[in-house]
């Protein structure tokens, strides 16, 4: 249930207001909408995690390679 | 399907790297509680606990929201969706799970309109589509769920739509955290948080936790390196003597909740909540603010409440505690399957006895 896919905002629709804020996502081919409520600055290009058509959070790719690295930071 | 940001997490030779650096670290045994049921689902469905030094015991939680949903509110959920002129949505993990007699998909195969739907919003999109049907989505969850399910509400509202209602059983993750580390059948050394409810909480209150109880508490997301390094972090912290929180799934969690969490609170509060199987939890759940009580189902329609009694040949109470796991059960697929469930944790994709009937039966 508390699945969150990444997927890349390709388009964004502007809202009056945040709640009805909303974006296409491209989840590997699979487009879908997706608010950006909770997300309200998220740009075209960025990835965020969304759980239930919602976007929860924006992927900070900076620290999206921290996994790859730690061993090494590790044994140095 | 490419899908980046999910395949380069599930490399098989770094995870070989990451189980024999803990190999390495690990010196006696500890036992470490995965809180999430998606973690649950990962690290049986890849092997993870069985590349990992027998003195690591990985002890499956209780964070299956469908799980835990109380017998007395899926029964009231399946009298509502009973109604005629209810459409009754609900995620598709819900409608086999069985209440003290039926499930929604009998009930639907009754003749009542339940329907599957994949947000909280597509119910809200059929309110207004049906304005003269009465439509009721049952908002089951952790965190994680709870923003969207607000702002259903929350639309609604900005719609004008008096046709639309949610049953609320939503559940909060830290107070169960507590109840587990104070029983006295379970012994656990450290927890791997989950990802996605602190992607909405932040982990600040992790933090007063971690020091009250003495426990590492790392918070941890949902592929095989994600979930190793989530081990290794934690054993380090055990090996030397720490307890503190960690922050594992740093590309998604921040230190600080976020507009997710405003929004959750703009229509939630905090309440006791009735754990199927686990007893009522103080503070353990979310329920609607005054304000919002008018989208609330359950006031709404008036069903008889009823006596309702737990299967008790089902021992889905110690599962989801980690005082046992599936194959303990002399039920699990024997008796008990995911066609025909004693309990919800065979049922949900993140139940722990879903997972091992569908990746480790003999």
């Amino acid at each position: 249930m508390c699945l969150g896919i990444p997927g890349e905002i390709v388009e964004i629709f502007r809202g009056d207001d945040p709640i009805s804020s909303y974006a296409k996502v491209d989840f590997g081919g699979v487009v879908r909408d997706v608010s950006l409520a909770a997300v309200p600055d998220a740009e075209v290009g960025e990835y965020v995690v969304v759980h239930a058509g919602f976007a929860l959070s924006r992927l900070n790719i900076e620290e999206a390679t921290r996994v790859f690295s730690y061993l090494d930071e590790m044994q140095s | 399907m490419d899908l980046k940001y999910i395949d380069e997490y599930r490399n098989r030779e770094l995870a070989v790297r990451y189980s024999e650096m803990i190999a390495a670290e690990v010196s006696k045994p500890w036992k470490i509680m995965e809180v999430c049921g998606g973690q649950t689902n990962c690290i049986v469905r890849y092997g993870l606990d069985r590349m990992l030094p027998s003195d690591i015991t990985l002890i499956h939680g209780p964070g299956c929201p469908v799980c835990v949903t109380s017998v007395a509110l899926i029964d009231r959920a399946l009298a509502v969706a009973a109604l005629p002129g209810v459409i009754f949505c609900s995620f598709g993990d819900m409608l086999r799970v069985p209440g003290s007699s039926s499930d929604l998909l009998s009930v639907k195969a009754r003749g009542a309109d339940v329907r599957m739907v994949y947000s909280p919003l597509d119910a809200v999109s059929l309110a207004a589509a049906n304005p003269h049907r009465q439509i009721v989505f049952f908002a089951v969850g952790f965190e994680t769920t709870a923003p969207v399910t607000a702002m259903a509400v929350r639309r609604a509202e900005a719609g004008g739509l008096s046709n639309f209602s949610m049953i609320v059983a939503h559940v909060r993750v830290p107070p169960v955290m507590k109840v587990i580390l104070s029983s006295p059948n379970t012994r656990i050394d450290g927890f791997l948080a989950a990802g996605h409810v602190c992607a909405v909480t932040g982990f600040r209150e992790y933090e007063s936790f971690s020091g009250e109880y003495g426990v590492p508490v790392v918070v941890t997301g949902f592929e095989p390196l994600d979930i190793l390094q989530g081990v290794l972090m934690t054993v380090r912290q055990l090996e030397t003597g720490v307890s503190r929180v960690q922050n594992q799934y740093s590309r998604v969690v921040n230190r600080d909740s976020g507009a997710a969490w405003e929004l959750l609170d703009s229509v939630y509060e905090i309440v006791d909540r009735n754990w199927r199987g686990l007893g009522v939890i103080s503070g353990g759940g979310f329920d609607l603010r005054s304000r919002y009580r008018r989208f609330d189902a359950s006031d709404r329609f008036q069903v008889p409440s009823v006596e309702v009694e737990e299967n008790t040949g089902c021992r889905s109470g110690d599962v989801l505690k980690g005082i046992i796991t599936p194959v303990e059960c002399c039920k699990f697929s024997a008796v008990c399957t995911p066609e025909n469930p004693l309990g919800a944790p065979m049922v949900s994709s993140e139940g722990a006895c879903a997972a091992y009937y569908r990746y480790r039966r003999q």
